[in-house]
């Protein structure tokens, strides 16, 4: 862990190389090759079967690329820093006959996270109360998916993916999770989020990256609409 | 970075919390086994000698038909809302999980036994004329081959269209060893006509040989695609 961390110094946080993922005949990815810097907040767009779910799983070490590298902080082995990864998926990975605390403690647990302190923090910093008793499973939408942040936040990661944090939650809790991310970026963290909605990130993110038929077609700081792109 | 055993105690803890509100596997184990018993009852009217005889075929299919149902919800909660990817994500050892999940079905299948064995004593007059204690490590033994095959195999089909015919097509064939050791073991027991240690050597061999394999290759299977 120390090691990657060390041989981290210098490289870019997160880099791709010649990535192809391939699911029988269909390729999600196609030879995607690219650098993301740290601290910053990358808006991950682009239509439907465009790859970019696949291309956030991949980094996550959910899928095993076909062809090609994957880097997250100077190591290739992605077991070696789960620890330093954060990952929300568009379902929200809870279990939803529990409550939010016992989520947290559960998950925390296997981040080897005995503070109960800690996962009450992480529920207050979405905006929800860490006392709810009631099951994950009657949540609105949208406290569902704060909780499915806070669960990918419990362990302090360096780098957050997040799939579609917006989908499904109304406008102003959409906003309220941006307000988060931008503060959490300004802490230091690197974001990577796929979303539809990437208006919601204008003037939010650091950087567009638009992706066509499993390909990184275009890098843009600002969102461009897209004829200009 | 916790240990192996922390992350198994907190998995297992969870699932029999999870198992607590919902009551999915017993109670569908419970009426499949309940319903075993009695449809058994009504086919076989045998004398008190006859049932000595089958009784352990029939109380051992039984359990190992019940016992497939819990070990399909085993992984489907695990499915709901993609929670497992969260577990494949964290640094947690993929063995902490198999051992969590086997050690969680040996409870739910032993409180099944535990509750369907006096049952069977009463439908069918049981009453052993060998040492019946050697029932207790015959039943842990085979419960632990049951579901430790069971956990590994569920885990297997978790990802295929039909895995509630898939689970049954896997395990009933490499359960057979075991199987035979159980029934013949119980039946040795109940008859009192020969001894049931060599059933009982031969099922602990068969844990220790199939709890290594799942174990070594488990974490294989949890990131298949």
């Amino acid at each position: 862990m120390k090691d990657s961390k060390a041989a981290h110094q210098g490289a870019p946080f997160v880099a791709v190389e010649n990535l192809t993922k391939q699911f029988g005949r269909f390729a999600a990815l196609r030879g995607v090759s690219a650098t993301f810097d740290g601290g910053r907040l990358h808006a991950i767009l682009g239509d439907n079967g465009a790859g970019k779910t696949t291309l956030l799983r991949t980094l996550a070490g959910l899928i095993q690329p076909t062809r090609g590298t994957v880097t997250v902080l100077g190591s290739t082995d992605i077991r070696a820093v789960c620890d330093q990864l954060g990952y929300m998926a568009h379902p929200s990975l809870l279990y939803d006959e529990m409550s939010g605390m016992e989520n947290l403690r559960y998950f925390a647990r296997l981040y080897g996270i005995q503070d109960d302190e800690r996962c009450a923090k992480a529920i207050s910093a979405v905006k929800l109360d860490p006392e709810l008793t009631r099951p994950v499973g009657q949540y609105s939408q949208g406290m569902r998916q704060r909780m499915s942040l806070a669960r990918a936040l419990i362990h302090d990661p360096k780098i957050l993916l997040l799939d579609e944090p917006f989908s499904n939650v109304d406008i102003g809790s959409a906003r309220e999770m941006v307000r988060l991310l931008e503060s959490m970026r300004a802490a230091g963290k690197t974001i990577f989020v796929v979303t539809h909605q990437a208006s919601l990130l204008d003037g939010a993110a650091d950087e567009f990256v638009w992706m066509q038929a499993g390909q990184i077609v275009g890098r843009t700081r600002q969102l461009q609409p897209v004829e200009v792109r | 970075m916790s240990s192996l055993p922390t992350i198994s105690t907190a998995t297992l803890t969870k699932d029999l919390r999870l198992e607590w509100r919902s009551k999915d596997a017993i109670n569908s184990m419970l009426f499949f086994a309940l319903l075993v018993v009695v449809i058994f009852s009504f086919s076989f009217n045998p004398t008190a000698e006859e049932s000595r005889q089958i009784a352990g075929g029939l109380v051992w299919v039984a359990f190992l038909f019940a016992a497939v149902v819990a070990l399909n919800q085993t992984w489907a909660r695990e499915l709901r809302n993609q929670v497992l990817d969260a577990y494949r994500v964290s640094p947690a050892p993929a063995n902490a999980l198999f051992v969590a999940k086997a050690v969680g079905n040996f409870v739910f299948v032993s409180i099944l036994e535990a509750l369907m064995t006096p049952l069977f004593i009463v439908f069918y007059t049981l009453r052993a004329l060998g040492p019946a204690w050697q029932l207790i490590p015959v039943a842990m033994l085979g419960t632990w081959a049951l579901v430790v095959n069971g956990t590994f195999f569920a885990a297997m089909s978790i990802r295929t269209r039909s895995r509630e015919i898939m689970l049954p097509l896997l395990l009933f064939p490499i359960s057979i060893p075991a199987l035979l050791s159980m029934v013949e073991g119980t039946s040795a027991i109940l008859t009192g006509e020969a001894s049931a240690k060599f059933w009982i050597v031969l099922l602990a061999v068969y844990d220790l040989v199939f709890t290594s394999v799942s174990l070594l290759l488990f974490e294989s299977v949890l990131n298949a695609e």
